[in-house]
């Protein structure tokens, strides 16, 4: 009884043993500097000397327009960009696991822009949006319309950020999509098509219902991956012009820059808790969604 | 068939995973990677300077010239032209056997972060090429550098430059060239065609813009896909600020004044309010580059710019310098008007660099009316020096020459920076929305006042 007892003890101690480099790799490299820059978002910061001054930095953050313009930004960028990508992708998604005759290669040419480097994408897209030299509006004024300032009138700037993450980010929704559209049994189609559906059928009846843990995992990862933009609008614009594309992440980037440590900490920490608030209950919502069906 | 399908999506589906997994990595471990990459240069630059020290220490009394080569690591950013400070280190490298090495590192933003982690992490270059004025303070020289204040080649230097350097009334570097001036540059070539001459108010640089808009040309040149350049019509006006309000920078220093109340400070942004007109139409998505093409070519006449302009011009249409003159911004009335001049870049030696006796002989030498002469030899000064005893070369900019009465006659001054430690890190976005009328000269004046608060309170400064 009593040997019984201790192999089972070291039993469940084994399995901690394997969990202990991987344990201390992510306590050190990544619990860590979390919890240290809760501390140090409350504090006058220049990399070795600190002085507590409470709230302050937060304060700031929340008050100053510069700083929360990032807010209604991010959340714009978010929502369109995710938004966008899910509606493309899914119909990206239907139409290449139909019957299209050059679907691998469409498939191969959807899911390309995902494989460039953000930064390039950024630069070649921000010289194509240029307003009178850019290929768009050149493009555009050979067909009569005269192109809007892509990136140079406040109204559009993000939008048009907006636009080139979509372009960018579609190929890899599109690509879940396939992946949860193929996962359908076949059967139930078989079974719409005895009863007499037709094609619009087919998409609201059983792919689109059935496409659900796809769609969740591109809902959140694209809204996500907005709510953290970075890159694409530092290449095109750096948050310009003023302040009408600032995010969130490059309005941090701009204090670090300023050697404002403390508050640049402070807005990674609101970013870090603003992330987990929105996404958890999504996640939440989007799963209990899913096992309703 | 089916398989391979099969096998597409699987492949495909690993891929997006691996780089999702991957794009967290890389936004997660910036700051680790750094630390790791501080780590690894360590040892092997450490061992390298101490070997170099040895004989730096026995024979630098003994003679001038070092027996066994002694390597300096030089950090200087990527912007600036390096052919002048070359020229230098290799007559250096000649008479005390003291070789350079430059370390290239990113200008503007990046470079600062990159600049203020090395040295946070303690990883300076032996010789540290950086602003001066309110950034070269923002690094706290007095941390990170040697006291300069009591060497012999700091009695070449002018005054005007100590102070941009000094922290405590010590001094923490030595000049690295000419100054420059912040000002408009001209097209002379369009000037003469349409009959103008150098505005000396504000009211007459605006009526020739009128005239050059009437000749179907692009009045004043707006670069703000570069947004810092959208800044210069504010900073260049500081020489006109300072002459109607002349404690401005002191008080201002010291949250005594602030640029939405003071008229003659406001006044720099309601100048830049006034030129939307004028500009190009194009002016958001123009860069500095194009700018200065469109000046040389001529379908831009003025453009609002420091004078290193000039260097890129000459690099770039070398034919076309000649063409180019330089006008300081002017005041509402003709007697005010005066050139603001921007100081040059601080040489500062690295406090626990290995080999500081070199250093200082580096900058002796370098800092010498013979160092400038030989730069000049490379890259010609885009203003005058700020080293006693030397002089333009003949064959300066036309600009430049055209910049001298300014110094001749006393009337320039120090941009704001070089005399406050205060500049609000958002002034570029601030100047984009008053420039394109996107918001109001007064409003962002005091935007500009918040930011620079912020700045302040951040840093620590005393009275804020």
């Amino acid at each position: 009884m009593q040997k019984a007892s201790i192999t089972k003890t070291y039993k469940r101690l084994y399995t901690y043993k394997f969990l202990l480099p991987a344990g201390i790799i992510y306590f050190v490299l990544f619990l860590l500097p979390t919890i240290m820059s809760f501390f140090f978002s409350m504090t006058r910061w220049d990399l070795v000397d600190w002085e507590y001054i409470g709230f302050d930095n937060y304060k700031t953050f929340f008050s100053e327009s510069s700083l929360n313009i990032g807010f209604r930004n991010t959340i714009i960028y978010a929502v369109v960009t995710c938004g966008l990508k899910v509606v493309f992708g899914l119909l990206l998604g239907v139409a290449l696991t139909s019957g299209l005759r050059i679907k691998g290669y469409l498939r191969s040419v959807v899911f390309f822009p995902t494989l460039l480097s953000t930064i390039a994408v950024g630069i070649a897209f921000s010289s194509m949006m240029h307003p009178t030299q850019g290929l768009i509006n050149k493009a555009l004024a050979v067909a009569g319309i005269a192109g809007p300032d892509w990136l140079g009138n406040q109204n559009i700037a993000l939008l048009s950020v907006a636009l080139v993450d979509v372009w960018k980010g579609v190929g890899m929704a599109t690509v879940i999509f396939i992946a949860g559209i193929m996962s359908i049994p076949e059967e139930y189609y078989e079974a719409l098509q005895i009863d007499g559906g037709n094609a619009w059928d087919r998409f609201r009846h059983i792919t689109n219902p059935l496409v659900a843990p796809a769609m969740n995992s591109v809902i959140i990862l694209a809204f996500i991956g907005g709510l953290r933009s970075f890159d694409l609008v530092w290449a095109m614009t750096k948050g310009g012009p003023g302040f009408s594309t600032d995010l969130i992440a490059s309005i941090i980037y701009k204090q670090y820059q300023g050697g404002f440590y403390g508050l640049s900490t402070a807005g990674n920490v609101i970013l870090f808790i603003g992330v987990s608030l929105l996404a958890f209950p999504l996640l939440k919502l989007l799963s209990k969604r899913e096992v309703d069906l | 068939m089916a398989q391979t399908k099969k096998k597409t999506i699987l492949a495909l589906t690993g891929a997006v995973l691996l780089t999702s997994a991957l794009t967290a990595c890389g936004s997660n471990n910036n700051g680790n990677n750094t630390a790791a990459n501080a780590n690894a240069n360590k040892s092997p630059e450490a061992s390298q300077n101490a070997a170099a020290e040895s004989p730096a220490a026995s024979n630098d009394t003994a003679s001038e010239r070092y027996e066994k080569t002694v390597t300096l690591k030089l950090m200087i950013d990527n912007q600036t032209s390096t052919e002048g400070i070359k020229a230098v280190a290799d007559e250096i490298e000649k008479r005390y056997n003291i070789k350079t090495e430059f370390d290239l590192r990113p200008g503007g933003d990046e470079g600062d972060n990159l600049v203020k982690t090395r040295l946070a992490t303690g990883e300076m270059s032996d010789l540290s090429f950086y602003n001066s004025g309110s950034l070269f303070k923002a690094l706290k020289p007095e941390k990170y550098f040697v006291d300069l204040t009591n060497e012999p080649f700091m009695q070449n230097v002018m005054d005007s430059f100590l102070p941009t350097v000094s922290v405590d009334g010590k001094a923490y570097a030595a000049p690295s060239g000419a100054s420059q001036a912040g000002a408009w540059l001209y097209n002379k070539k369009v000037y003469a065609e349409l009959g103008l001459s150098v505005p000396k108010t504000w009211d007459e640089l605006k009526a020739n813009s009128e005239k050059i808009k009437a000749a179907g040309k692009t009045a004043v040149i707006g670069s703000y896909k570069d947004s810092w350049t959208s800044q210069l019509i504010v900073l260049a006006d500081y020489a006109n600020v300072q002459a109607d309000a002349p404690a401005f920078a002191d008080d201002f220093t010291n949250n005594k004044a602030k640029f939405a109340d003071t008229p003659a400070a406001l006044r720099s942004f309601q100048k830049l309010s006034e030129m939307k007109d004028f500009m190009n139409k194009d002016y958001l998505a123009t860069t500095y580059d194009q700018a200065l093409k469109m000046l040389v070519d001529g379908t831009g006449v003025q453009y609002p710019m420091l004078t290193f302009a000039l260097s890129n011009i000459f690099a770039t249409y070398p034919d076309k310098i000649s063409d180019i003159g330089v006008f300081a911004q002017p005041a509402d009335s003709a007697d005010k008007t005066a050139l603001t001049v921007w100081m040059p870049a601080a040489i500062s030696i690295y406090k626990d660099g290995k080999n500081i006796e070199a250093a200082k002989k580096w900058i002796n030498f370098f800092a010498s009316p013979e160092g400038m002469a030989i730069q000049a030899t490379k890259a010609k000064p885009e203003g005058p020096y700020v080293i006693k005893g030397a002089t333009l070369p003949d064959d300066a900019y036309e600009g430049v020459k055209e910049m001298m009465p300014y110094f001749d006659n006393g009337n320039n001054a120090p941009a704001l920076e070089f005399l406050s430690p205060l500049k609000g890190p958002n002034l570029p976005q601030l100047t984009v929305e008053v420039g394109a009328g996107m918001k109001s000269a007064e409003d962002n004046a005091k935007a500009y006042d918040k930011d620079v608060e912020k700045q302040a309170k951040q840093l620590g400064i005393q009275g804020w």
